[in-house]
């Protein structure tokens, strides 16, 4: 087969069709540009709202829970150990918030090949005063730097930086706290702790987390400030929150923990069961809403091939009488088709991405996120590969009938009617 | 080497729509190489579905054809489509040109098809064609701004471009004036003349059929002479 020479027949099939092939080709464009422009701004919110949860909650958190020993004295003593023993009134023991041996744990998980990072994490519920007031609230003692890795916590911060809290006393105050006690960045705040410590810190930040129950009580301080505050050695730590490559291994790797070392773990798909759903229907809208668009272009490109071949029923008998084969006539319509379906499919990506754009500088304000100042946009370049793939499938299809149904045109039925 | 460029055994074509009929009768033909033939007979005897057969567009058919002495039947739509391309020229009643194409891309895309030449020396070649039937001044020009006699002169080209074995017509006079009928029997006679081109012309028009080498006349689906 002559490439050029089927290409340019082709072209002047089409040229001598103008109008026509240019509605199939907006047919295309207009499905490649809405599926790309939802599919971005799906991902974009989806992005948004992952942010909103993943980033800020680990996916496997060790911690211990208070309750009451398991093995009770009665059932170690050597008389009574086989025996059923009923005992009434037993209280939780206190064994610390602290988790025993932590640094070591650190340490190896950071050896596992599956796990991202760890961050270790002190909370403790505090007191904060103002004057004469007194609002209870939670510190949260962290390593900055890690912290600031695995939850961005900067993208939440309203004034200041989280960096701030290398300084000495330093301490970032959640939003809602900040307008209580109107307290602002460079005012110090007094806290007291459950066992009386107090202290006094400079505000170094302001961080708003986009959930007011959060914001009004949180406060976050320097992992050495919160053991300082708390009057604990410098092993002492509350929290491992561990974040792994994998999230759908956080169940499996919780459990594997919790047995490894001794602690409480919970993973982020028992936390946060309802999140996943809403973000796969989401895209499963998306997507939906694309092919069809694509499919509606199909079927425009198969009705004005279908048309065009009725109309050049008079040529195609003269190439076949000429010369040439079904096969030629098949791939002029196959590349008629393409050609569209190129054209239509790289303007509908233009056209996609110009759309992403304006979307992309929408003004859309809301609490929850207050770095977020516009409707959130994902350019991915992978949704521009699948739309021109999709383009180029859908054209293919859409040709591929009418160009058979072209190459089998009987020519001398054609030379015969007239 | 025999001379025989066009062959035929006991062609034999049916149609079954509406009812089965035999058009064709245990065809038997011949024809040698430079002999301008015409075909005539009576509307409806099977002149177009035997020039249909012999041009290897239809296949549908019993017996055998055989083109330069090479038997064509059975081979394959490909190797038919090849076949009709380089040794085949065929000139239609209605002058069938793309109308997408100018008159000289018209002349050219056979021999663009069959590729044996470059671009430039078909068109080279074309222009000459065009210019032997004087029709060169209109190379530019779109089908649909000539005259019936004009485009049946750049179909004529066209059937030349490839240098075929044989120039193969139904009733290419047929929708012409006496005029341009002239011109274009003009036109045959001096390709076998001056280059010894096989022609096999089926036609209406006694006069025509008369000034040609050989006739052949049929009857329903037979050859009588
Ligand atoms: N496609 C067809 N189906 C059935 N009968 C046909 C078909 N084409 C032609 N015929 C019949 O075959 C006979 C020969 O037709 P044709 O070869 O066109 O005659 P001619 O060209 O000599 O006038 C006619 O009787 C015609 O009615
Ligand atoms: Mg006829």
């Amino acid at each position: 087969m002559n490439f050029k020479l089927v290409f340019s027949i082709a072209v002047h099939l089409m040229r001598s069709r103008l109008k026509q092939t240019v509605i199939a080709g907006v047919g295309v464009t207009f499905g490649i540009a809405m599926f790309i422009t939802l599919v971005s701004f799906m991902y974009g919110m989806n992005d948004l709202l992952d942010g909103l949860i993943i980033n800020r909650t680990p996916h496997v958190r060790l911690y211990n829970e208070i309750k009451p020993s398991e093995n009770q004295p009665v059932n170690l003593a050597e008389k009574h150990k086989h025996d059923v023993n009923f005992i009434h009134s037993i209280k939780p023991k206190d064994r610390g918030k602290s988790i025993y041996n932590a640094k070591s744990i650190i340490q190896s998980l950071k050896q596992d090949q599956r796990v991202f990072d760890v961050a270790p994490k002190i909370t403790t519920p505090v007191f904060f005063n103002s004057g004469t007031i007194e609002i209870s609230g939670v510190a949260n003692g962290i390593d900055v730097l890690i912290e600031e890795k695995l939850f961005s916590l900067n993208d939440y911060m309203v004034e200041g930086k989280i960096e701030d809290l290398r300084q000495n006393n330093s301490i970032v105050i959640g939003k809602g706290l900040s307008d209580k006690m109107l307290l602002k960045t460079g005012d110090i705040i007094k806290i007291t702790t459950p066992r009386g410590n107090l202290a006094s810190m400079k505000i170094v930040g302001i961080i708003q987390i986009g959930i007011a129950d959060i914001d009004d009580i949180t406060s976050y301080t320097s992992l050495t400030m919160a053991q300082k505050l708390l009057g604990a050695p410098k092993n002492y730590i509350t929290d491992i929150q561990v974040k792994i490559h994998d999230i759908d291994l956080a169940p499996a790797l919780a459990k594997e923990y919790k047995n490894k070392y001794n602690v409480d773990t919970i993973d982020f798909q028992t936390t946060n069961s309802q999140f996943e759903t809403g973000t796969t229907i989401r895209s499963i809208i998306s997507y939906a809403v694309g092919i069809v668009l694509l499919i509606v272009a199909g079927f425009g490109i198969y009705n004005i091939l279908n048309m065009m071949i009725f109309e050049k029923m008079d040529s195609i008998a003269i190439l076949k009488a000429t010369g040439f084969s079904g096969n030629d006539v098949k791939w002029i319509f196959m590349i008629l088709s393409m050609v569209i379906g190129i054209c239509g499919g790289v303007l509908g990506l233009v056209f996609g991405f110009i759309f992403s754009n304006i979307i992309d500088v929408i003004p859309f304000n809301t609490a929850a996120l207050p770095t977020v100042k516009t409707f959130p946009v994902n350019y991915n370049p992978l949704f521009y590969i699948i739309g021109i793939t999709f383009a180029l499938i859908t054209t293919f299809i859409a040709g591929l009938f009418p160009a058979l149904k072209a190459s089998k045109v009987d020519p001398v039925e054609i030379i015969r009617g007239k | 080497m025999s001379n025989i460029v066009l062959e035929t055994k006991k062609l034999t074509k049916y149609f079954n729509d509406p009812l089965r009929m035999q058009v064709l009768k245990e065809i038997d033909l011949q024809v040698d190489h430079g002999e301008f033939v015409s075909i005539v007979g009576k509307s409806g005897c099977g002149k177009s579905t035997l020039l249909y057969l012999l041009s290897t567009m239809d296949t549908d058919y019993e017996g055998q054809i055989y083109l330069d002495e090479e038997l064509i039947t059975g081979k394959t739509d490909k190797e038919l489509a090849q076949m009709r391309n380089e040794s085949i020229g065929f000139v239609f009643q209605f002058h069938y040109l793309l109308n997408e194409f100018n008159v000289l891309r018209n002349v050219m895309l056979p021999g663009l098809k069959l590729g044996k030449l470059s671009e430039e020396e078909i068109e080279q070649n074309a222009i000459e064609h065009l210019r032997t039937l004087d029709m060169h001044e209109h190379a530019l020009k779109m089908p649909n701004q000539l005259s019936g006699g004009q485009k049946q002169r750049v179909a004529i080209a066209r059937a030349l471009i490839n240098k075929p074995l044989i120039i193969m017509g139904d009733e290419p006079t047929g929708n012409l004036d006496k005029k341009n009928s002239d011109i274009v029997f003009d036109i045959f006679n001096q390709l076998t003349k001056e280059h010894n081109q096989t022609l096999l012309i089926v036609t209406h028009d006694p006069d025509f059929a008369n000034r040609t080498h050989r006739i052949i006349t049929m009857e329903d689906g037979k050859i009588l002479s």
